[in-house]
């Protein structure tokens, strides 16, 4: 029985097809979820995708971090179900308390969309257990609010916990702090990124096929049990 | 009745986009001196209920956790009570400064 993934559609949200397909073609099961729904429809884990949720209204992220599904989210989060947050996803994540630091607009002031280079800093995560500690990995990212930005304290506690994940090389796209790219929870079940694995999935449309080892990260995860299903 | 108002500007050390574009457009068009300009929310919350300590306390956690983000914004919050019976003077004009005190870390 394949691993089911549940993919959240916010209105506004963008990436929600391409992420389910990154999950069928990883050999998973997507399941799609609907921000307006208090179920999650009993799945093994959850992908919140990319987009400009509501419009970006108020902050990225913002007013979708208080939707009925993000109740349901937060809480099974806490009780370790695997989700990750894409661009958007990561933004929602930030703005409900399952990752410190928020994302803000890029220090160019431009919208940046280009293939870019990150480094696996962290391999202890339900999304990344496939890659080796240090890997670089090529794949899309496309934002315009990505900046993470954190206060000083906070930065060091979760460089000190292990907590970042991606670390942009080849130069800072956006000016995020610490070249910053992605991040996980204390517990590694949440994990957050600004650039798109999900676009990495096919040598016809991806520089690369990274985004299947993220989907195949969970799938481990999941059938060695180290997260509650 | 009561108004709300909440004002939300970011921090000071992060990048004011929108302001570092209005600076350089009031420069351009004339104004001379323009050391910096800081572009921000204000929500204006009409309410028909009276604003007493409990109704405060959850517009505070309000204007904290949705109308602003701590990581990145401060907040400060005034009720103005009009019609009707006054409520408790500290709930009128400007109660400011300690309620933005209260989000910065």
């Amino acid at each position: 029985m394949s691993a089911r993934i549940g993919v959240v559609t916010f209105p506004g949200t963008l990436d929600d097809r391409d992420a389910s397909r990154a999950v069928a073609l990883a050999g998973a099961q997507p399941v799609e979820l609907w921000h307006g729904d208090h179920d999650l429809h009993s799945v093994d884990a959850v992908i919140l995708p990319g987009g400009f949720s509501y419009g970006d209204y108020l902050r990225c992220g913002a007013i979708s971090s208080q939707s009925p599904i993000m109740t349901e989210v937060v809480a099974a989060a806490n009780n370790g179900l695997p989700v990750l947050g894409i661009c958007n996803g990561f933004q929602v994540l930030c703005e409900a308390h399952l990752l410190p630091g928020a994302l803000t607009v890029n220090e160019g002031l431009h919208f940046v969309c280009k293939d870019q280079r990150l480094r696996i800093e962290s391999t202890s995560t339900a999304w990344t257990n496939a890659f080796d500690q240090g890997q670089e990995i090529l794949i899309p990212m496309k934002n315009g609010e990505g900046n993470f930005v954190a206060d000083e304290a906070t930065l060091d506690r979760i460089e000190g916990e292990g907590q970042v994940v991606f670390r942009y090389v080849g130069g800072n796209p956006n000016g995020s702090r610490r070249d910053i790219a992605g991040l996980r929870n204390a517990a590694g079940n949440v994990v957050g990124l600004m650039p798109h694995p999900e676009h990495a999935v096919e040598e016809l449309t991806g520089p690369s096929l990274a985004g299947l080892d993220i989907i195949a990260s969970v799938i481990t995860a999941l059938a060695d049990g180290q997260v509650p299903a | 009745m009561a108004r709300v108002v909440v004002d939300v500007m970011l921090k000071p050390e992060i990048l004011d986009p929108q302001g570092r574009a209005v600076k350089g457009a009031l420069t351009r068009i004339g104004l001379a001196g323009v050391a910096d300009v800081r572009q921000g929310k204000q929500f204006i919350i009409d309410l028909d209920t009276e604003v007493d300590d409990a109704v405060l306390a959850q517009l505070h956690e309000l204007a904290a956790d949705l109308l602003s983000n701590p990581v990145i914004e401060d907040y400060e919050l005034s009720v103005d009570v009009f019609g009707g019976e006054q409520a408790h003077p500290d709930h009128t004009g400007t109660a400011v400064g300690a309620s933005s005190d209260a989000v910065v870390k």
